[in-house]
């Protein structure tokens, strides 16, 4: 019961953890029907701006957040408007920026090694708090439980957006339907650019987190967690922010079962959910996904 | 755009003259090159790039279907093949075509993939090639598989025996290129890549062709993967199930232009020559470069470098 116990209050921390890392590649799918094949890239970078504040200038890594989102603008703004509308008047969007962003995330990864090497890096373990948090009799570090704060703080801001704001309503027109969104008046490349840049913040901040909850960052972590959020945004569903906290759930849930029980195969888990998922219940949990030829 | 060219018109036999003159190049570089220049494990493994992005091209090319985790059925290959070879002793030419069976057969348990469509096969197929990798290297299935330890199959090992069947399989998938591009399955292919419905309408078997272009795809890779696991004959399994094949098979065929014969040869020939000069010792700067690279044929030539001849009304085979 006790392993059990461990490993439910940690999937679930875990999980929340890895809501935040999916939302991203979800909020830009479901705005812009592209996938952000450099998301995990992206990650990768937040990881590595909380890890130069802390050794260079001895700050917080905490600091890297709020930072997160002025990065994620800089380069997020011109990105969008230097290769989305362009892609959009192209004749096969999806898989044409499905190639784009692989190759944009080669050359950032590429990058992040020239720029830091590819050693692993962590942050000092005591920044967020050097003590543990107990539930029902199970520790886990201050650092995890920050991180779960601020994915569910994230993920609510967001919601708060899409249900409260007049930027979000219009976000949402353009989500369910871009070219009558467009009809209506609805400044499309205005809250799409928002919604790119939106998504490359909430990587960036998912990053920060990434070398207390992985152990480290380093620069090939990108493409695994570009796949493992893939599985996460389609678990839940796509285009739902609310949805992707399940996806997280069950990813983080199965991750940490699989690693208390069958260890040696809990890296399986991402991959094995999603093709179950895609091959199973494809009209259900991802309608989008499925076309019959 | 297979458009009705007079070429397309004309005999059999010379419609099949572009093909048999690449054929030719091929066979008569790969075959004279090892005797003015002294690496052969750089031309072995030149061939072999040449070789998957040429097969993935008999895939994506003619389909529209970009597997992610083609590497998977390279690495199937490579694994049957030497398994066989150490378990049965039996002449690794045979291992080498069983492997090549083995990855048709996954391809085969794959099938239901070829629902999905787009971005979505394309991750489902990368995750499949990542659960084999996870399966194979498992520590638990080490007495079957090696493990994370790897195979060894030196003493079967050849540097030339595994040099000429790799070439003979360049040679195939080639072929099966030029056949794709020069026959009615071809077309039909290229025609539910455009538009499936409409090809189902004019009675193309869209389900069965699909599913044939990928059996064969596969079976290029897997032949790859037998005869590359011969050439280097002591391997771990990350060698043959590193994503970084399937990368590099796709930015290959991508550069030089999918759809095509000549594209991915010449893409795989440009890139990989590139790469053997830079990428080994700073691969960092190769992935940057190919990064970039990729970035910029999206937006500008989504043709591949070829598309630039076809623009001046060069037909490119």
């Amino acid at each position: 019961m006790e392993l059990l116990e461990y490993a439910i209050v940690g999937g679930i921390l875990y999980g929340i953890f890895f809501s935040l890392i999916g939302i991203g590649l979800n909020l830009i799918f479901g705005v812009m029907r592209i996938i952000n094949l450099a998301h995990g890239q992206f990650i990768v970078l937040g990881g590595y701006l909380a890890f130069v504040l802390a050794r260079d200038l001895h700050w917080n890594p905490l600091w890297a957040l709020p930072l997160s989102i002025v990065a994620a603008a800089i380069i997020g703004w011109p990105l969008y408007y230097a290769v989305v509308p362009r892609l959009q008047a192209s004749g096969d969007p999806e898989m044409l920026s499905f190639i784009l962003f692989f190759g944009l995330g080669q050359a950032v990864e590429a990058l992040t090694v020239l720029g830091f090497g590819t050693d692993q890096r962590s942050l000092p373990s005591d920044a967020m708090g050097s003590g543990n948090i107990g539930v029902l009799g199970q520790e886990f570090p201050d650092s995890w439980w920050v991180a779960a704060a601020v994915s569910l703080a994230a993920i609510g801001l967001l919601w708060l957006y899409f249900s409260r704001t007049k930027l979000g309503y219009a976000t949402r027109a353009v989500m369910s339907n871009r070219d009558e969104a467009l009809a209506t008046g609805i400044d499309v490349h205005r809250v799409s650019a928002l919604a790119f840049v939106a998504g490359l913040a909430l990587a960036a901040i998912a990053g920060v987190f990434v070398p207390y909850l992985l152990g480290s960052v380093s620069p090939d972590l990108g493409g695994e967690l570009t796949t493992t959020s893939f599985a996460i945004v389609i678990i839940g569903s796509l285009g739902n922010p609310l949805g992707t906290i399940i996806g997280g759930l069950v990813f983080g849930l199965g991750t940490m079962l699989m690693q208390t029980y069958y260890s040696s195969w809990s890296n399986v888990v991402p991959y094995a959910l999603l093709l179950v998922i895609v091959l199973l219940r494809p009209q259900g949990l991802l309608a989008k996904a499925a076309r019959n030829a | 755009m297979p458009e009705l060219t007079p070429a397309a018109t004309a005999s059999p036999l010379r419609r099949a003259r572009p093909a048999i003159l690449v054929l030719a190049v091929l066979l008569a570089a790969f075959a004279l090159l090892p005797h003015v220049y002294g690496n052969l494990s750089l031309l072995f493994t030149l061939m072999a790039f040449i070789t998957l992005a040429q097969g993935l091209n008999l895939l994506y090319g003619f389909t529209g279907y970009l597997p992610f985790g083609y590497v998977g059925f390279f690495g199937c290959g490579a694994y049957a093949a030497s398994l066989l070879v150490l378990h049965t002793g039996w002449p690794m030419l045979v291992c080498v075509g069983i492997g090549g069976v083995a990855a048709v057969a996954m391809a085969l348990i794959l099938g239901p993939l070829l629902r999905l469509s787009g971005a979505y096969f394309s991750i489902a197929s990368l995750a499949a090639s990542q659960i084999l990798y996870f399966v194979v290297s498992n520590t638990n299935l080490a007495d079957v598989t090696g493990g994370p330890y790897g195979l060894k199959i030196e003493r079967v090992f050849s540097p030339t025996g595994s040099y000429y069947t790799m070439l003979a399989i360049l040679l195939a998938a080639t072929a099966l290129a030029a056949w794709l591009r020069l026959s009615a399955f071809g077309m039909g292919l290229q025609a539910m890549k455009q538009d499936p419905v409409s090809a189902a309408m004019a009675g193309v078997p869209v389900v069965r062709m699909r599913l044939l272009a990928w059996l064969i795809s596969a079976a290029v890779a897997g032949l790859c993967g037998a005869a590359y696991a011969w050439n280097i004959s002591v391997f771990y399994p990350d060698a043959v199930f590193t994503l970084q094949i399937s990368v590099f098979a796709i930015v290959f065929a991508l550069f030089g232009g999918v759809g095509t014969v000549i594209g991915p040869i010449v893409g795989a020939v440009i890139l990989y020559s590139l790469y053997s000069a830079i990428g080994i010792s700073t691969p960092q700067y190769f992935q940057l470069i190919y990064g970039v690279l990729i970035v910029l044929l999206v937006l500008f030539l989504p043709g591949g470098v070829l598309s630039l001849f076809a623009r001046r009304g060069i037909r490119v085979f």
